[in-house]
């Protein structure tokens, strides 16, 4: 893993001094009661979970549990959405996703939102910076060396895994503080999903806040500091890293594994 | 030879105005997802846009070709803000119908003042006359609207493909609603977007004010044969909107030389012959 200098306020540092004042005072993020719409079809049936600065949390859950639009919902990207949705104390339920994406909150999507008319420095150069403490290019290039060499590719013709890191690499550039990471590990080879994990246990030393959503909870064990079990677009259950053991059965029934 | 030289002029003079329109045609069409019936009236009210300003303000040709674009271009960013950004997510026939719509009232509101017959525009002094070429007379306007349309094209083509600016435009053109999430003003660059792509439209109708004359219905008759040109190049790509809009207009011009029976329908002809092999255009990518 190459050495990954950061020269930038880290948000955990600004949570921290926070703390002081009051006990929930480095909550990010707090989601409550939270539904949400796909034209007709109601998917998310009430949503309740918070994440604390400096922490992974993973959404872990079935295929269609509703993690994903839970993601995208916090993002402002789903039209009809209910509940209360609070980021660092802002109410973000009826806020559009482009005033969402200003206030630090960075989405690495599904299936990786890799733009096929832009080359690779088109891709990682899109997301404009929200606020100052960003990867810069370099940092960005000392953690994912692949992509300096493919600068001026077709985005889409780098392989999954590179796609996968410029996906994760763009968000990095733009200041935001708080990622939601949407199941980075898809359809990678192991070594690449070591990789990846290894990428986001940096990134938690760093100082930022991760919402990661999983299938594959062996993956999520080596990162997440807590889980919560999404089923039919509810938050059934949620527990420590710690607790994993002792969960374990009841995970394998939620998860049928 | 002097005839054919003339034809393959006005073949590249009408290839100008139809690169221009299609090149904006398809701007709209890849941000909007609307096939901008409107485009013809737009074109019609930038050429009268110059000959108001010229015979109302004073105005000359010059400052026409900066004006009438940012005007006509500021009345299309209201039509979208008011009406066309209502349909974005429904079927591409309601964005037809409403621009028609649009342009049927703003020709006939336009006919309703000045008549069918056409107001003359004359060309700028400093674009007046010819120059012997030696195999061909050419009247200095005619060659200054090729040359001037060839760098509005590229202009045009380098903003989209090129630079930053362009790459948000070409991403929000595939994914709209990952880009807003990037932080993008979506919305805002949609409005633009259509007024860039009237804006290109108005200049063309500048263009042509000195050649064709100012008339209501100068669009209508124009954009039906752009509208195959676009359906021949294919929505998806700039350069190809350039290139067929400007090889289309030499085909017709080659035409009117050697078969001048078929000059008006030998586009129409080609729009068939492209539908059949490639329905997405040549060089249009699969919607």
């Amino acid at each position: 893993m190459p050495d990954l200098t950061m020269a930038k306020a880290t948000p955990a540092s600004t949570a921290a001094s926070n703390a002081a004042s009051s006990a929930t005072a480095d909550r990010i993020l707090a989601v409550e009661n939270l539904e949400a719409w796909y034209g007709e079809s109601h998917i998310l049936h009430g949503i309740n979970f918070n994440v604390n600065a400096g922490e992974v949390v993973t959404l872990l859950g079935r295929n269609g549990a509703g993690k994903t639009t839970t993601l995208k919902s916090i993002m402002g990207m789903i039209g009809k959405r209910t509940g209360s949705v609070r980021f660092n104390e802002h109410d973000i339920i009826r806020t559009s996703s482009d005033k969402i994406a200003r206030m630090g909150i960075a989405l690495c999507p599904e299936e990786r939102g890799i733009f096929a008319s832009l080359d690779v420095r088109e891709n990682l150069m899109l997301p404009p910076v929200v606020r100052p403490g960003g990867l810069s290019l370099d940092q960005i290039f000392d953690l994912f060396p692949n992509l300096k060499e493919r600068l001026k590719s077709q985005g889409t013709k780098l392989s999954g895994g590179e796609q996968q890191m410029l996906a994760i690499a763009r968000i990095l550039r733009t200041g935001a503080s708080f990622l939601m990471l949407d199941e980075p590990t898809e359809g990678l080879a192991p070594v690449i999903i070591q990789q990846i994990g290894h990428t986001i246990a940096r990134l938690k030393k760093e100082g930022f806040t991760i919402l990661l959503v999983e299938q594959n909870f062996r993956f999520a064990s080596t990162v997440a500091d807590r889980y919560y079990i999404v089923e039919h677009g509810k938050v059934i259950d949620g527990f420590a890293n710690a607790d994993l053991q002792a969960n374990m059965d009841k995970l394998h029934t939620y998860l049928g594994v | 030879m002097q005839a054919l030289y003339a034809q393959l002029l006005v073949g590249l003079i009408n290839g100008s105005f139809y690169a221009l329109l299609s090149l904006g045609l398809a701007v709209i069409f890849g941000m909007l997802n609307i096939i901008n019936f409107a485009h013809g009236a737009l074109y019609m009210m930038g050429a009268f846009c110059a000959y108001f300003l010229l015979n109302v303000l004073g105005i000359g040709y010059w400052w026409a070709l900066l004006i009438a674009p940012i005007a006509v271009g500021i009345f299309g960013m209201i039509l979208e803000r008011t009406m066309l950004q209502w349909l974005s997510g429904l079927d591409h026939l309601y964005g037809l119908l409403l621009t028609f719509g649009i342009a049927l009232i703003v020709q006939g509101v336009f006919q309703n003042y000045f008549g069918s017959s056409g107001l003359p525009y004359s060309i700028p002094d400093e674009l007046k006359g010819g120059m012997n070429l030696g195999f061909m007379f050419l009247p200095i306007y005619r060659g200054w609207v090729v040359v001037f349309s060839l760098i509005v094209c590229f202009a045009t083509w380098f903003l989209i493909e090129r630079t930053r600016l362009g790459a948000n435009l070409r991403a929000a053109t595939e994914n709209p609603a990952l880009v807003r999430a990037f932080g993008i003003n979506v919305p805002r660059m949609i409005t633009l977007t259509y007024g860039l792509g009237v804006g290109l439209a108005a200049l063309a109708g500048v263009l042509s004010a000195p050649i064709n004359q100012v008339r209501p219905l100068m669009g209508a008759d124009l954009i039906i044969v752009v509208f195959a040109v676009v359906v021949i190049g294919g929505m998806g790509s700039i350069m190809g909107s350039i290139i067929t809009g400007f090889a289309l207009g030499v085909i017709e011009g080659l035409t009117k030389y050697f078969y001048p029976e078929a000059s008006n329908t030998v586009v129409f002809v080609l729009m068939v012959l492209v539908l059949l092999v490639k329905p997405t255009g040549l060089t249009g990518r699969a919607a």
